[in-house]
Parts: structure tokens; sequence; C-alpha cells
């Protein structure tokens, strides 16, 4: 018996998909499960093909898998999608009545229950509720107790009256009863429950979340998938603390309302995919070069262009590293879970005011739109701590005035990092530009000046190496000649590939880098490897070549770019395929 | 705020590198009067200008301020309004900088109704790339980029304004000084988007829309019986092309700021030295 559980409902977008796996995923979570979900979704509202999976077990899980056990295809096409995920035994629920499955076709060694879930649905009180019966089916496969469900349905439709949530728990009996007393396969599955609480939530709500912890205020963005739901999440609860969202016209403005927030001394956001931060790109460099703390968040879609913008990809570091017009020193922090979107972005806000920089925030589909349960715990708020870095008041600003008594917002120090003044303090007046400028912050082109300035604002990066712990998380064998390095959503692939591998007598060490600038220093680790491998969802290898720059010394490299994120099980093979080549060649 | 403010309080020690004889000598200054007449300093003062000569203000100015990217000015200046509504914010650029590569945000500025003024040093044409057609220019005014004339209609900002539901929409003149101030410090205390589009002549590069013009063709809606209340006079006034009009040419007496309609009301810049107390209530929404 598996020690997980894989599960899908598929259809046509407008089928209820998503509202229907997250019933199945809250209810699980709620029994004391851990969940990982992930979507299949086409970049249309209404036809195209989407999908919402659940992987299930009482051990933690952090990734997808190869393997589908229970599938509910509200279309041929989702069997058709998925069939290299289903095997023998698999189950597929599905209701032989709809026009879209008349001439279905189970593939042999599967079980097919055909069971008639919108006349279920509508003797239980509406034909709407047909995917709710679907879900009572699953549970009567998967032997998990319905009353669980109950509690997920309670949440979902409690807004709109006690008596819906009655129907919905009675179709929901409907397809448990009709399994039981229609089919007598045996199935493989028992879901247990456990009394452990976990909280369930996706990547981006773990941004917003993060920000609001941190003392976030201010939110300026423009819609775009995969980044949206940051700003959903935010409106109407950053209200709560006194803070506000704004829907701006596009992204020039968005970043720009942000820009103008910080400077009043706002901690403030704003958050996109790749298209937005091109936009971005011309004011980017004016929030670097007026030294103005902002979080930028990248929820990295699949590029160039419009790409494909419901896919997975990380193709957008070059981008964050290097663009924009000059040179210009930003930080770029890449949370490697969804729990770390949580952590890295309250570390961004610390990093920006602390260094009075532009931080990435390098998020990517995969984390941003797929929930992950963990104990609540895990996000101690009193953990959070917030460091504004150098701000002066009425009181300290007379340091920092010159002869005149002007206010030096660019001064010249030892560790590149200048007084803050907000607004409002007295005689702390002055210009913010993207001009080059003197210590006042007044337009300059002295040659000396330049080369001061520029440097200050390079010495940042110095003291942000010396001060800050930036680490990879460590995973598998820390003796392991053999490296693994990544960034971003890849980790918990990665961290459940080790145990594949390690079924197979391979053990490696694996390292998750979560600064991708300023970046820790690899050479030790690559040197101590006999053996390296970077592994990113890209074409070119974004990361790969900068840690070969970094280090002198050339890795292999695993990089996937079709719009999928990596699954643990082929990862595995990847990396034992990888491997093997080297041995092959040597 | 102290009482004592004088508007050369507002002036910064750097001397401005404008042609001698522009109009943003006058323009600035009006400005700056209109600050300290309407009781404010420097230090709760915020001042947004964008690129072109006009965009320099800023750096003329003493004040809190950003000199912003070509055309965004706007949406900055909503940032710092909204993150903190005690302070008073200035916008300022020229035609350029706010019809053309900001149009967008003009439009989305005048609808969002964010409490601050902005004041735009229209010259109807390019100054600081040297004299190419700007988006007021006239049709056949010929430059180095239009040889014959842009041969396009000048864009109207009063009726852009107005369509977009604007509400303080004036228009000044540079050197017209008392009048000028007076004009921007109604724009100043209007709760909302106070538009000035100022007539601010580039001795330069554009001789056909001189001080000589504006002299010879401004009427002053102080001298007639306009009521800048009365939504149809307005745009009677605003659609007349005959004349160009010196004065508040419209203002809705029941506008109410973004910031009073969301209740954007703090100054975003205190916050806790850690996690709102309650903020484990926000993991346990995802029970
Ligand atoms: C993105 C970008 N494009 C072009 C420019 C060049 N540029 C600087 S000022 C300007 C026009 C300014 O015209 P206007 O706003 O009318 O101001 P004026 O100089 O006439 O006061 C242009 C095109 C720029 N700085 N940035
Ligand atoms: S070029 Fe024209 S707008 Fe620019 S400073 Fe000279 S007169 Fe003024």
């Amino acid at each position: 018996m598996p020690a997980d559980f894989n599960w899908a409902i598929g259809g046509e977008a407008g089928d209820g998909i998503d509202s229907t796996g997250k019933i199945f995923a809250q209810a699980l979570s709620r029994a004391g499960r851990h969940v990982f979900t992930s979507k299949d979704f086409a970049s249309r509202i209404r036809g195209g093909y989407t999908a919402y999976k659940v992987r299930t077990a009482i051990d933690p899980v952090q990734s997808v898998v190869d393997r589908l056990d229970v599938l509910i295809a509200l279309t041929q096409r989702t069997i058709d999608e998925n069939l290299d995920e289903l095997h023998e035994g698999s189950v597929i629920i599905y209701d032989g009545d709809r026009s879209t499955m008349a001439d279905v076709e189970i593939p042999e060694g599967m079980i097919g229950l055909d069971i008639p879930l919108k006349a279920l649905a509508e003797e239980a009180g509406g034909a709407i509720m047909r995917n709710v019966v679907a879900l009572g089916a699953a549970c009567a496969v998967a032997d998990f107790p319905i009353e669980n469900l109950d509690s997920a349905l309670q949440k979902r439709f409690g807004g709109k009256g006690e008596a819906i949530v009655e129907n919905n728990k009675k179709a929901a009996r409907a397809g448990l009863e009709y399994v039981h007393e229609e089919y007598d396969h045996e199935y493989d599955y028992d879901l247990e429950t456990t009394d452990n609480d976990y909280v369930l939530l996706n990547g981006d709500q773990a941004i917003g979340m993060g920000a609001i912890a941190a003392g976030c205020r201010f939110y300026a963005g423009y819609p775009i998938t995969p980044a949206t739901d940051v700003m959903e999440y935010l409106t109407g609860r950053i209200e709560r603390y006194g803070g506000h969202v704004v829907q701006a016209e596009d992204e020039l403005a968005a970043i720009n309302l942000a820009l103008g927030a910080a400077r009043a001394g706002a901690r403030s956001m704003t958050a996109t995919s790749g298209p937005g931060i091109d936009l971005m790109a011309e004011t980017f460099g004016l929030v670097a070069t007026s030294e103005t703390p902002l979080v930028i968040v990248d929820v990295m879609r699949s590029g160039p262009s419009t790409g494909m913008p419901t896919k997975q990809e990380q193709g957008d570091l070059n981008m964050m590293l290097y663009g924009g017009h000059g040179e210009i020193p930003r930080f770029v922090v890449a949370p490697t879970s969804i729990s770390e979107c949580f952590w890295k972005t309250v570390e961004a806000f610390n990093m920006a005011e602390k260094y009075q920089v532009p931080v990435y925030v390098a998020a990517d589909l995969a984390m941003a739109v797929t929930e992950q349960t963990f104990a609540p715990e895990v996000f101690d708020m009193d953990k959070v701590e917030i460091d504004r870095g150098k701000v002066v008041d009425d009181d300290s600003i007379d340091e920092w005035l010159d002869e005149k008594g002007r206010f030096q917002p660019h001064a010249l120090t030892d560790d590149g990092i200048s007084p803050r003044a907000f607004p409002g303090t007295e005689q702390g007046a002055h210009m913010s530009t993207g001009l080059e400028h003197d210590e006042l912050g007044r337009r300059t082109e002295d040659t000396e000046m330049r080369v001061k300035q520029v440097d200050k604002r390079d010495r940042k990066v110095e003291t942000a190496k010396a001060t800050e712990d930036l680490s990879p998380r460590e995973f598998g064998n820390p003796d392991s000649d053999k490296l693994i390095l990544s960034w971003g959503s890849n980790e918990g692939a990665l961290v459940e590939a080790l145990d594949f591998l390690e079924e197979d007598g391979v053990d490696v060490r694996f390292l998750s880098v979560p600064y991708m600038f300023p970046r820790p220093d690899l050479t030790e680790d690559i040197e101590a490897a006999d053996e390296v491998i970077v592994v990113e969802c890209n074409a070119t290898g974004q990361f790969a070549n900068v840690v070969e720059h970094d280090t002198l010394t050339r890795v292999k490299r695993i990089n996937k770019y079709d719009g999928v994120r990596f699954k643990a099980d082929e990862l595995a093979e990847d990396i034992k395929a990888t491997l093997d080549a080297e041995e092959d060649s040597a | 705020m102290s009482s004592d403010v004088r508007f050369t309080d507002f002036k910064s020690d750097k001397q401005p590198t404008w042609c001698p004889g522009c109009g943003d000598f006058g323009t600035m200054n009006g400005i700056m009067k209109a600050l300290a007449n309407s009781g404010n300093d420097p230090d709760n003062t915020f001042v947004v200008a964008g690129i072109g000569c006009s965009g320099k203000i800023g750096t003329y100015m003493h004040s809190y301020a950003i000199h912003g990217v070509h055309g965004r000015s706007l949406p900055v200046a909503a940032g710092v309004k909204l993150a903190n509504p005690n302070l008073t914010v200035v916008a300022a650029g020229g035609d350029g900088d706010g019809y053309s590569i900001g149009a967008g945000h003009f439009i989305h500025a005048v609808r969002r109704n964010v409490d601050m003024a902005y004041t735009v040093m229209d010259n109807r044409i390019y100054g600081l790339t040297k004299g190419q057609a700007s988006p007021t220019s006239r049709e056949d005014f010929e430059t180095s980029t239009t040889p014959e004339g842009p041969q396009q209609p000048p864009v109207n900002p009063l009726a852009l304004s107005l369509a977009a539901g604007g509400t303080f929409i004036a228009q000044s003149f540079a050197t017209d000084h008392k009048r000028h101030a007076e004009i921007v410090q109604q724009a100043i205390e209007h709760d909302g988007f106070g538009f000035v589009n100022v007539f601010s002549p580039c001795v330069t590069f554009n001789d056909v829309d001189t001080y000589d013009y504006f002299r010879d063709n401004l009427v002053d809606l102080a001298d007639t019986d306009h009521d800048p209340t009365d939504y149809d006079a307005a745009k009677d006034k605003i659609l007349d092309s005959s004349k160009e009009y010196e004065g508040v040419i419209y203002k809705d007496e029941s506008s109410v700021s973004y910031e009073q309609k969301f209740g954007v009301t703090e100054n975003m810049s205190d916050i806790p030295s850690g996690a709102p107390d309650d903020a484990m209530d926000l993991v346990r929404e995802f029970y």
C-alpha cells in the first residue's frame, strides 16, 4: 500500500474544479493529514482543461509525484491528460450520463466507477452539487471518514446558510452510498486521520501574510497571473492594520505608487510577474539610485513575452539580477518553499530598509498557486522582528546635517548605508532623484562624487555579505561527494527525490539556495564535491551560469522548461541519469 | 506648521539652470507662494517632479521631494500622500511629461482624486530635448521632428480632465504672479486632485506661444461672471478654443478625496517592532 494518496479532479474551466479540489484538500487537512496540491490550468476562463490535484499523507508532503490513485473525470480529456500518471488499479470516477463522458474509455487495468453524479445531486437538492457527490464517492474509495468532509463543506458553504450546507452533506453521502451499494471492488486505500491541526495555504498567500506581519502598510499592483493572489490576499486584510491596497492602472504606476509610499516612510510592496517586471525596469533604477527601500515580488511564469501565463518557469533570474540600464545594486531573495515565502518576505522588508535597496522576492508559479499544510507554529509570529535600519528623528538628525544645516540622505559612510528621514522630520527636507547626486541628493556630474556614490551603493552589498546569514538550506548526506544545487520551488521535489535516491542506494548532498544576490560563496562546497548538478526550471541554466561564474567550476545541469514543475520521482531518475552519464564518460 | 514661514523658505540654494526668461521661474515662485500662503512648511511638504526642464522644479525648491522618471510623477505623488495623509503633496511637470508619456497616469490620477495639486508647465514644446513637438503643440507648429507641424490636433488637457471626472480644473499664466499663486493655492486647498495647467512659455524653442501671445489672448475668468461650480458653463469654456482662459474653470464642491472615501488617514510610517499582536489570527484563517 502506498504511503501517500494521490487524487485529482479534472474537467473544463468553469466546472467548479478549483473549489471542489479545495474542499477535498481542506477536508484532509482538517482531518490532520498533510496535503500538497497542484493545479493544471489553461489561460482561459471557460473551456480548456483544468485539474486540481491533491497529494496527501500522514508525513509531510512537499511535492507532486508521477502517480494518480483516484481521478474524478468530468471530461474524457481529463483521463487522456493524466494517462501517464494513472496506474494499474487507479480508480476513475465519472458520470456516464454526462454528454462529455458518453463514450468514455477506461484504460486497461483501471477501475471505472460510473456514478450518476448529476442525478444524485438533483435528488439531494440541486445539480450544482454533482462535484460534491463525486467527493463522497472518493471518500468511499479512499476509506476516508466522510464526517471530515462535513467541516470543509461547512467552511465553504456556511456563509450561504445551513440549508445549503445540509444539502451538500446529503449529496456527499449519496455518492458514498452509491459506491458502497453498486460496486464491491477492493480498494487499497485507508486514509487515516490524526489529531494534528494544520493550516493549508499557497505561496502567494504566504507572501501576503509575511508582508502584513512585517509591517507592510502599502501595496500597489496590477493584476497578473500568477501574482494576483498576493493582492487579493492583502485586500481587506491590510486595512485592519491601517494599510491600503491600490489597484493601479498598470505596472508603471504600481511601482511608482509603491516608491512614493516608501519615500513617505511606509513599508511598501508591489508584486507582479515577468511582463510586469519588464515594465517596472525604468523605475527600478530610480528606486535603487534614490536608495529607496522597496519590496518587489516577481512570481515567475513561463516567458518570454506573454509566454505560457499559467505555466511554471524560473526564467527571470537574469532579469532580476541584471535588468535595468546602468549598474544597479539590488538584492534578490528567493523563497524555496511555501513557508519560506512567508519568512523570506519578512526578511526582504528588513533587508530593504536596513540597506535602503530594492529587494526582489523571486517566487514562482509552482509555489504561488499550490497549497501545502503546515503546523501553525511554522508561522510563529513572535519570531518576526522588524528592523527599520538607520532612521533618524528630530533629535538624532543633527549628526547628519552638513555645515550649512542641510540633511545628507546620501552621506558617504563606511558601510555604504546613509541615514533616512521620513517626511515630517524637522530639518530633514531633501531631494531623492534618479540623477546621480551628491550627499545632499542634489544632481551632480562631478567625476569624483560619481565614483564615490557608486562605490557607496556597492558597499552595501559587502556589508550585507558580512552581516547577513546567507547560508543555503542543507539536506541529504553532508559528507556525500555528489552535490545538488537548486533555488526556488524545486526544493520540495528535491528533498523527496533524495528519499527515492536513498532507496536506490544513491546518497547526495543538497543545498537549496535562498539568496540570489548577495549570494553565499559556494566555492568550498563545490570544491569538496566530485560531481555538482544544478537543478532549475529554465532552459539556459541561469543559476548554473552564476554558480560557474562565482566558483570558476563547471557544473552539470538539469533543466526543465516544458511549463511543468519537477516531480519528485522523475527528478530522482533525472539525477541518477545525470550521475550515470558522468560515470560512463569517466 | 509654523505661521512665520515665508515663500523663500521653499527655495533651495541651488541656482536654476533654466534659460533666462523661462516661464518656469514664475511657475515655481507661484507654487512656493501658494505653499507658504496655505500654511505649509518644507518639512511637511512633498514635491514630486517629472522629467524635462519643468521637472527640475523639485531641485530648485526646498522640501521633501522626488525627481522621478519621465511621466510618472502622479503615481509617485499618490503613493506619498496615501502613505502619509498629513503631508501636502504637489506634483509638477511639463506638457510632454504629463500629457504624452504620462497621459495614462494623468487620466487615472484625475479619476482617483487623491488630495494633491498637479501643476503642469505647459510650454507647448519639449524643452529639455531641444524643441520637438509636444502633445499641446499646434497642428502646424514646425519643429525639428515635425518639419510641417505635427498635423494632429493638440490634446486639450482641461477636456481630458473634465471627461475623466476632474473635481478641480484650472489654468494660470506663469507671469501673472499673484493670480497664479492664488489659483495654485486653491488647487492645494481643494479636497481632491487640484489640477492647474500653467502657461509657462519656453523662450528658447517656442516662438508662437509666447508671453505676448498669452497676454493678448488671455481672458481672466475673475473678470467675467463665470461660475466654476456650474459644470455646463465650465464645459463651454473648456471646449472654446478661440480663447485662453485663466482662473478656476471647474470646481466640484462635493468632491471627496480618495483618502476620505477609503479611510486612508493614518501615517503609515508608524509600525510596531514586531508582527501585530493578533497576527496569529492571520494564520488561523487558513484552517
Ligand atoms: C523614458 C524617457 N524617454 C525620453 C526621455 C527624454 N526626455 C527628457 S525630457 C523630455 C520631454 C520633456 O518635455 P516637457 O514635459 O514638455 O518638458 P519641458 O522640458 O518642455 O519643460 C523627453 C522626451 C526620458 N528622459 N525618458
Ligand atoms: S529650453 Fe525652454 S523650457 Fe527649457 S529652460 Fe529654456 S526656456 Fe525654459
